[in-house]
């Protein structure tokens, strides 16, 4: 079974996201902003971790960070969800290794099949 | 003392000024020799033998009366920092380098008055310095107990006035530029000064304290002799009329006397030295006057009967009690006083004789050769033998006529003659009127008062002194006696020829400068003096003059003077002081002025103007025309201080622009923040929005419960939308003004209640502790109940938010105003946040870190409406945890 890690602070988004993904038969872990996700991160090797940007206590910008130089999460593939939709904030999210960048507001469809797309390219 | 020796011992001494003066040269502009000090005691130039020896000639034979001649100066001194930093300043910019240039140029340039001053001055000073010469021979006689000879190989003075000949000529024309300083001579002189007033002292302490038993004793034995109350009393109304006039002709001299206009003016390096001088120098002369009275009248106890000269007293004294060294040095102090007055005298007449008489009226035709160098030997050779023959001339003169005169009488003829040039000097400083005919008319008419009322009886007087033209004047007529001009009587005679003549002088000026109007060039200058201070800076701006001139022309003209190098130098500053273009061929008023300027140092103003008007064509200008654009140059003058005034003006306000853009550009980054902030917030809402939307439209198998969740999602997020839309339209009409607060007095208590009312529900849901205190009491103040409702609702809702437990609202108030304190024990906020909180803008200045505070605008809505009503909001963080957000509303 597939896993993915959610981290968003907008609960109403987040249950969105889990009961679309879990009908995609992913297992699905929630973290409400980054220090959660770090928390999950040190137990959990997820294959997918849907990240947001503006986040309460560590934002996205540096948990991001630290997934990159963690060697077991190599493996992840990080993409962001934001409300942040300047060029230059896609850039900055591109810069620091995410592997796609979505934008606020977003298809849920859509998302699942980039979701996928990621995890057959990594088989 | 042997002749041999003391002409040893004098040599020596000469030798060493010479190195003092070598010395000064070469260190230039050191602070040895260029301060206020040095310029103080080189003005003490002015004390003369005339004082060393004269006035206790003076004090032993008429008593009191020689006060006047230092009360002048003195009592004028406090009027120097106002006349003589004119006199400075004009000086300064028209490079005018004796009092002959001074007056002249006033007048139009006039060649002729500069050349008119100059014969007064010669005649005036020439005696004068033959005076000084009589007075070296003569103590130098008395201190070596020989008899005057009358061989002039034989006599002392003529060797002493050859070298002063050499010393002056060679010093006093080290530069071509008469105006340059010159500091070996000025040193030399202020040395010199420092010497007589030192022995002078000296030997007034050895007459008062060692001759006899202090001031008190001489006064006991003085007082019995005959004739000393009759010579110490000031004799009433006439005699105060009689030291009146010894006043003026004095305080004429300080400023008309060659040597002192020189000195003072010339020799001048700073203006501020002046102030200096204005009190060191009444005390110089105060000094040398304390002993003046001990030792004459020491003499007159000492010598009585034995018809000693009264002038040598000072020297006489010492050597009656056989003491040698006090004997030679005061014989040195008068030595002193002697040769500054020859040697600055001698410079100063040789100056006006080559610039205003020998150069304008005779070698300037000599002065053609192309080379720089060979013009500027042939004036440095004019101006040595000017000197040169200045001391010569006054040699001779001591020689042949002045052997059998007392030191003061040939000094107080000196006096009146100079003081001829007075109405003329102190009118071209104040009195834009005064003309040339009135100025040489005035001149002369003085002139032929003073020789016929002084003069003529001095000459004749030695020729024949009962003749009857004393007593009964010319053509035997009462009231042309020459002692009793129109019957005036109780003057004596230097006062009488100094009142007649400066009367006439004075009145002849007057009446003929209002009779005819002076031309345009006169009144040109007029303005120039009179108003220096205002064209100092640019004063080749107020020299007026029309006409065709050729840049090139007077470039030649100044080549053959200033050399090629300095000429190019001095017209490249012209042209980039005056903002000309350097391919300008035509010359302007300003370069005409500044070209005579940069020549009258060399050759004097006459021939500067001579030269310039080879080269250039001057138009005629009628008077009312300079006066017009005399006019003019005050306007642009005004207006160019207006323009300064009004560039000042405009960098405030483009600084005030500059800084209101910084902040409108400031302003607009915020914007911009907020805006980015702003559709984040918008954005969030319609995510969540959409994402439930679309599993509702795709997901058929969605269980009916989830279905609704997703429904209620939808409505609560759109609610959100709602209110956050709201909130920054409130916001917007807040900050912009538009909203209007409607205050009424109410109980603050009630409104909170009020508002917490709705939150109840949530606080207990939450298990939160919550206190109201003082619910009971009623709290009057001012406000507008629906704002203050959203403000309590704000920071309440916070509370519950970020608390931890417990949550306090309390309401305090004193004489002036309302607090309301809402306290919750949640965390800190981080200490730089405790301002920033309120800004509308909080999220994005702290970068991707989002404050569980929402929107974030409810802060910033508070603080605008607690601020509308005259009151203040703040947080504070508590020790470890815990937060106070504060409002003040004001009771008025």
């Amino acid at each position: 079974m597939k896993k993915i890690l959610i981290v968003d602070d907008e609960p109403n988004i987040v249950m969105s996201l889990e009961y679309t993904f879990k009908k995609n038969n992913f297992k699905v872990f929630i973290a409400r902003d980054g220090k959660e996700a770090l928390d999950i991160l040190q137990v959990e090797t997820p294959n997918v971790i849907i990240l947001d940007v503006m986040m309460p206590n560590v934002d996205g910008y540096a948990t991001i960070e630290f997934i990159k130089n963690e060697p077991q999460l190599q493996s992840c593939k990080v993409i962001f969800l934001s409300a942040k939709n300047k060029e230059s904030d896609i850039e900055k999210g591109m810069r620091l290794g995410a592997d796609a960048y979505v934008t606020k507001p977003f298809s849920v469809k859509k998302l699942v099949e980039q979701v996928q797309l990621f995890i057959q390219d990594a088989i | 003392m042997s002749s041999f020796g003391l002409l040893l011992i004098l040599l020596l001494y000469l030798g060493s000024l010479f190195l003092v003066a070598q010395w000064a040269e070469k260190k230039g502009n050191s602070k040895w020799t260029n301060n206020p000090y040095v310029y103080s005691l080189s003005l003490a130039v002015y004390c003369t033998t005339w004082t060393y020896y004269g006035s206790i000639g003076v004090a032993a034979n008429s008593g009191l009366n020689y006060i006047p001649i230092y009360l002048g100066p003195v009592l004028v001194f406090p009027a120097w920092i106002l006349i003589l930093k004119k006199i400075i300043r004009i000086s300064r910019v028209n490079k005018i380098s004796s009092i002959a240039d001074f007056i002249s140029l006033r007048y139009g340039n006039s060649r002729f008055l500069g050349a008119l001053v100059t014969v007064i001055s010669i005649v005036a000073i020439l005696p004068y310095i033959g005076l000084q010469l009589k007075a070296i021979s003569e103590t130098f006689h008395v201190v070596t107990r020989t008899s005057n000879s009358h061989n002039v190989f034989l006599d002392s003075s003529t060797y002493v006035a050859l070298v002063l000949a050499l010393f002056a000529s060679f010093y006093g024309t080290r530069y071509v530029d008469a105006t340059e300083k010159r500091k070996g001579i000025v040193t030399a002189v202020a040395l010199e000064s420092a010497i007589k007033l030192f022995f002078f002292l000296l030997l007034g302490i050895y007459v008062t304290y060692f001759v006899f038993d202090g001031f008190q004793d001489i006064y006991n034995q003085a007082s019995v002799l005959k004739g000393f109350k009759e010579k110490n009393t000031v004799h009433g109304l006439e005699g105060g009329m009689n030291w009146l006039m010894y006043c003026i002709l004095s305080l004429f001299a300080i400023f008309l006397l060659p040597r002192q206009f020189h000195m003072s003016v010339v020799e001048n390096n700073r203006e501020r030295h002046v102030r200096t001088a204005i009190w060191l120098f009444p005390l110089y002369l105060l000094l040398f006057n304390i002993f003046v009275y001990p030792i004459a009248w020491g003499g007159n106890i000492l010598f009585k009967g034995k018809g000693f000269n009264s002038d040598m007293y000072s020297l006489l004294i010492p050597q009656f009690f056989n003491n040698n060294p006090m004997t030679v040095l005061v014989f040195f102090g008068g030595f002193s006083a002697a040769i500054s007055m020859i040697v600055v005298s001698s410079i100063a007449l040789a100056t006006m004789l080559s610039n205003n008489l020998l150069i304008p009226y005779g070698f300037l035709g000599s002065l053609q050769a192309e080379n720089q160098t060979k013009n500027n030997e042939r004036i440095v050779r004019i101006r040595r033998i000017g000197i040169f023959l200045m001391i010569i001339l006054a040699y001779l003169y001591y020689r042949f006529f002045i052997l059998d005169f007392s030191l003061v009488s040939v000094g107080m003829i000196s006096f009146v003659i100079i003081a001829q040039l007075g109405p003329t000097f102190f009118g071209a400083l104040f009195w834009k009127r005064g003309s040339l005919n009135g100025a040489m008319a005035g001149i002369i008419s003085g002139m032929i008062v003073c020789f016929y009322t002084l003069l003529l009886p001095f000459l004749l007087s030695s020729i024949n002194p009962n003749s009857r033209f004393f007593r009964e004047g010319i053509f035997g007529n009462d009231l042309l006696k020459p002692f009793q001009l129109f019957g005036l009587d109780y003057l004596e005679p230097v006062p009488h020829a100094l009142f007649w003549s400066l009367l006439f002088n004075f009145m002849v000026y007057l009446v003929v400068s209002v009779s005819f109007k002076g031309n345009y060039r006169e009144r040109n200058y007029a303005e120039m003096y009179v108003d220096i201070n205002r064209y100092i800076n640019n004063h080749e701006n107020a020299f007026v003059w029309k006409g065709t001139a050729y840049i090139k022309d007077i470039e030649k003209v100044l080549n053959r003077f200033l050399g090629v190098e300095r000429t190019t130098r001095a017209l490249r500053i012209f042209k980039l002081k005056y903002n000309i273009d350097k391919d300008t061929t035509m010359a302007d008023a300003r370069l005409i002025k500044f070209a005579e300027n940069l020549l009258t140092g060399h050759i004097g103003t006459a021939s500067a103007k001579i030269l310039i008007e080879g080269v250039t064509k001057e138009d005629k200008i009628s008077l009312p025309e300079v006066l017009r654009i005399l006019e003019e140059s005050k306007e642009n003058i005004v207006i160019n201080k207006k323009l300064i005034a009004t560039s000042n003006e405009l960098k405030l306000i483009s600084n005030q622009l500059k800084n209101a853009n910084e902040a409108l550009m400031m302003k607009d980054k915020q914007k911009d923040e907020f805006l980015d902030t702003v559709t984040h917030e918008l954005r969030t809402p319609i995510t969540a929005i959409r994402a439930a939307s679309e599993i509702l439209h795709d997901d058929d198998e969605i269980s009916e419960e989830l279905r609704k969740q997703f429904l209620q999602n939808i409505i609560s997020e759109s609610d959100r939308l709602n209110r956050l839309i709201d909130k920054i339209l409130d916001l917007e009409k807040l900050e912009t003004g538009k909203q209007k607060i409607n205050v009424y007095e109410g109980n603050i208590i009630q409104t909170i209640i009020k508002a917490i009312n709705p939150l109840h529900q949530l606080i207990s849901n939450k298990n939160i502790s919550f206190t109201f205190s003082g619910k009971d009491q009623g709290v009057k103040c001012f406000y507008d109940e629906e704002r203050i409702m959203q403000v309590v609702t704000n920071l309440v809702s916070n509370a519950i938010k970020f608390c931890d437990s417990i949550i306090i609202i309390t309401v305090e108030e004193n004489q002036e105003q309302v607090s309301i304190h809402v306290y919750n024990n949640g965390e800190n906020v981080t200490p730089e946040d405790l301002e920033t909180i309120f800004d509308k803008f909080y999220q994005s200045q702290n970068q991707n870190i989002k404050k569980p505070i929402g929107s974030g605008l409810g802060l910033a809505i508070s603080r605008q409406i607690v601020e509308l009503h005259q009151g203040k909001i703040w947080a504070i963080n508590h020790e470890t945890s815990g937060v106070t957000f504060t409002f003040t509303l004001p009771k008025s």
